[in-house]
């Protein structure tokens, strides 16, 4: 059964230096919270999991918490680089970073797998991508039954899965809607989880078919409102989209950068 | 006698009009989006509208900042999870054009959207590949659309992050189960299509007062021309009328802060 904990507890006890961490929620219930607790609790040397690392992973390379990155999408959606990321690949700023590229497909079909318990997962990808050459992650297999060449990644198996939804019941049963995303396959596929969530109520108040994780298939849940901002959680509040524009100015510039993270993250305290 | 336009407005009215009423279209952020939604807005309104987000048949009322806002899944038919949407509706075979944007483009419509540079020495990093490897090989056909410059249309690109046609065209030659490929790029200045021997990208159509010397100062190779070649129609007030609606929509409903409201 899912415990229930604060989350700087959650952080505390599950996440270790070193630990390979997966951080998701595509476009939509992007942990912030949770990724300002790492920050804060300055765990260092993660080796970190994300299909479109947005302004979280920026936020959380500039302070250093990170040795690894593998990711398909690096980049602040409809705005443009993520400044922070690019300093630690370009200059090597606080310090170099290695970086593991995959295609979204790719990725996605990798949690799936991950979830499923199978080592790896195939697709029709990568045909004519310099992706493979730089990436010894990517293989290419022949289909035992029509001699197809298809690509073949290693399946997604983290330490730690992190991601927040809308909400859970008193029981710690899981409930998120809307861009569902990878959530579900990334905490099947993780040996721990955290789920941080905008409230804990009686009923979650979902339909047969709904996205709910039960309580026995996550580790941990920490009560988290407007955990996802600038994110955001359909059903609660909007995109900040003017923050994401924001953090344009703010991550270009290493001072700006740091100023912002002892305002925002260090200075206060765990939501 | 129609309004004037801007060589932007011409680029998104010519991209809008190649998309039809009864395609599914996988629809890239940025000029793709801008381009499809007026598509839908005008023209095609049954178009189909998908992002990799995971929202399926969408109508946004405004134009997406990122391929996952609120507005995409609350106006979509159904929402489904990012492996199911690349590996059920991609893979699978429903996708009739992928509308891709990229940073840079070469000879043979190889995209470009990983760095600049060497790959461990990189000048620029890029986002990198997201959905447009796999879109641009499961899609039956891609639609492609990026302003016309000499940084963005080059010889040879630094990296094939998404194949057109491979470094000597061949690319797709032989493989099974993949789409035809770049079938046209839509610029600020001109229509190219691949040539259907060489694949190598020819101007097929230059938009209204576009010259010939205009396209070679900003392509990054000996660019050809097609020796029947057309001008593209100007877009109608309609056209220019919906875009113009749409982006103050969009431009106004970014700039507010949205958080805090239910």
């Amino acid at each position: 059964m899912a415990e229930f904990l604060s989350l700087q507890e959650a952080v505390s006890k599950h996440i270790n230096n070193g630990d390979t961490v997966a951080m998701e929620g595509f476009t939509h219930l992007i942990p912030f919270a949770a990724g300002h607790e790492i920050i804060r609790q300055e765990k260092r040397d993660l080796t970190l999991i994300r299909m479109t690392p947005d302004l979280v992973y920026d936020q959380m390379i500039g302070a250093g918490c990170a040795k690894k990155l593998i990711f398909s999408w690096g980049g602040n959606p409809g705005v443009g680089s993520l400044h922070r990321l690019r300093d630690a690949v370009e200059k090597g700023w606080p310090h170099q970073i290695e970086i593991l590229e995959h295609s979204h497909a790719a990725m996605a079909n990798a949690y799936e797998a991950g979830a499923a318990g199978l080592p790896l997962a195939v697709l029709r990808g990568y045909v004519g991508s310099d992706l493979p050459k730089v990436n010894d992650q990517i293989k290419f297999i022949e289909c035992p039954f029509t001699g197809e060449r298809l690509a073949a990644v290693p399946s997604v198996r983290p330490d730690v899965a992190v991601i927040h939804a809308q909400r859970a019941d008193r029981k710690g049963n899981v409930l998120i809607e809307g861009i569902v995303g990878i959530q579900k396959e990334v905490v099947l596929a993780a040996k721990r989880s955290i789920v941080t969530v905008e409230e804990i109520v009686d009923d979650l108040g979902a339909s047969v078919n709904a996205c709910v994780l039960p309580s026995w298939a996550v580790t941990a849940i920490a009560e988290a409102p407007k955990g996802a901002a600038p994110s955001y959680a359909l059903g609660y509040y909007d995109r900040d989209n003017a923050f994401y524009k924001d953090w344009d100015g703010i991550a270009r510039d290493r001072d700006t950068f740091q100023a912002w993270l002892n305002d925002n993250v260090f200075e206060k305290g765990a939501a | 006698m129609s309004l004037e336009f801007t060589s932007s407005e011409m680029m998104s009215v010519t991209a809008a009009r190649a998309l039809k009423n009864d395609m599914t279209c996988f629809v890239g952020i940025g000029l793709p989006s801008e381009a499809a939604n007026l598509a839908r807005l005008t023209h095609a309104p049954d178009v189909t509208l998908i992002y990799e987000s995971g929202t399926l048949q969408t109508k946004p009322d405004v134009l997406p900042l990122s391929i996952g806002d609120g507005e995409l899944c609350e106006s979509a038919l159904t929402t489904v999870s990012v492996p199911e949407m690349f590996r059920y509706w991609l893979q699978g075979g429903h996708i009739s054009v992928g509308f891709l944007g990229t940073a840079q483009i070469d000879r043979y419509a190889n995209l470009n959207t990983t760095l600049i540079g060497d790959y461990r020495e990189p000048k620029v990093r890029l986002p990198g590949g997201g959905g447009a490897p796999e879109i641009a090989t499961n899609a039956k056909e891609v639609f492609i659309t990026v302003k016309h410059s000499r940084r963005t249309f080059v010889k040879d690109v630094d990296f094939v992050t998404t194949v057109g046609f491979g470094r000597d065209g061949k690319a797709r030659d032989n493989v099974p189960n993949i789409g035809r490929g770049p079938t046209v790029v839509i610029t600020d200045l001109c229509i190219l299509k691949p040539d259907p021997e060489t694949k190598e990208l020819v101007v097929t159509s230059l938009h209204p007062n576009v010259s010939r010397e205009a396209v070679i100062e900003a392509t990054g190779w000996e660019i050809r021309f097609a020796d029947q070649l057309e001008t593209t129609p100007e877009p109608s007030t309609r056209e220019l009328e919906v875009l113009r609606d749409l982006k103050a929509r969009t431009s106004a409903h970014h700039s507010s802060t949205q958080s805090g409201q239910q």
